[in-house]
């Protein structure tokens, strides 16, 4: 990823964010369309989050992270603080592959 | 700037401590796993300066990680970010205030979920200032020092594998989806959109089927159509990460 792409990616956020307060008096958001941008990022994020837990490059990436990640997600299912989640997931994932699962 | 201490009672330096330090967490996790992945450490150090936001910023990455194009992985990241513009708008009175014209551009780049939740939580205009602020400014300071912390964490262990770092970031990924998940339709469409992108993970250059799962979408806006037209229940809004942000003390990790 170069500096390119990082500065790219800085601008449009800055740009999302200042132009609120720029064109408050302006624009409103219809309802509909900030529930469509909340489900496309949700959409998004779990897709994400399945394909890097279950894949490396092309092909499975092993048992012992996918159920770290399971835990994971049971744990912020029930609204478990953010950074119990974290630590949760590398936990079971490295006693996984003490225990000898790849 | 007296006058802005003077507003800063002590529960709000308490609850904006806490959730620096799961983001301090957070973060160290991010820059670790970042150099352990291979990519050079400029790179979690200057995302974290120049996009603060860390949802986008573990998007990003996670996509390059998994092979992905940049092209692919800003895409995920600007579409994550989104969600930026009403948080703008929900706080446009408060960077305003204090009548100099900088303090819109300097607030709006310390925008996160969390900062507008501590906006959001209170009515008073003095207490709304104060809370952004803090949060904000501290929250800014705290992610790029933990960020590189991380970095240098994730340089020194060899094996990072052994310690499970890989995990964290889908699970952190997961854990900011859930709030909207709370939603029956946003819920069917990820669980089709995961799938979708899962299956299609074999046949596809990296970073494509993430952005392809986004069809499922598809699927969920239709019944939802279909279906009443109501039901803001659940999707997260600004509001709505406000109050898991004041409730449990700890929260997301956008900033």
């Amino acid at each position: 990823m170069p500096l390119l792409a990082v500065a790219a990616l800085a601008a449009m956020t800055y740009a999302f964010r200042i132009a609120g307060p720029l064109l408050r008096d302006r624009v409103t958001v219809p309802p509909a369309a900030e529930r469509l941008f909340t489900s496309a990022a949700a959409v998004l994020l779990v897709a994400l989050a399945a394909t890097s837990a279950l894949t490396t490059g092309h092909s499975f990436a092993g048992a012992a992270r996918p159920l770290g990640v399971l835990v994971a997600g049971v744990l912020a299912a029930r609204r478990v603080p953010f950074p119990v989640v974290v630590v949760a997931a590398a936990a079971v994932t490295a006693l996984l592959r003490l225990a000898g699962l790849r | 700037m007296w006058k802005f201490w003077r507003t800063t009672d002590p529960g709000l330096l308490r609850d904006v401590g806490l959730v620096c330090l799961a983001d301090a967490i957070v973060g160290v996790s991010f820059g670790a796993t970042t150099v352990a992945g291979g990519l050079p450490w400029w790179l979690p150090v200057a995302m974290s300066l120049l996009v603060f936001a860390g949802g986008a910023q573990f998007a990003a990455v996670g996509v390059v990680l998994a092979g992905g194009s940049p092209v692919a992985a800003v895409a995920a990241g600007a579409l994550l970010n989104t969600r930026l513009f009403p948080y703008g708008l929900a706080v446009a009175d408060v960077t305003a205030a204090g009548g100099r014209w900088w303090t819109r551009f300097i607030g709006a780049h310390v925008v996160t979920d969390e900062s507008v939740a501590f906006a959001l939580r209170a009515t008073d205009p003095a207490r709304r200032r104060a809370g952004f602020w803090l949060c904000g400014v501290a929250l800014f300071a705290v992610w790029n020092v933990a960020v590189l912390l991380g970095v240098l964490a994730g340089g020194a262990v060899k094996n990072t594998g052994a310690f499970g770092l890989d995990a964290t970031f889908p699970a952190v990924l997961l854990a900011l989806a859930m709030p909207a998940l709370a939603d029956r339709r946003t819920r069917a469409a990820a669980l089709c959109g995961g799938t979708a992108a899962v299956a299609l993970t074999p046949f596809l250059p990296a970073g494509l089927p993430v952005l392809a799962g986004l069809a499922g979408l598809a699927a969920g806006w239709r019944r939802r159509r279909a279906g009443t037209s109501s039901a803001p229940s659940g999707v997260s809004s600004a509001a709505a990460s406000g109050s898991a942000v004041s409730g449990s003390g700890v929260s997301g990790v956008s900033g």
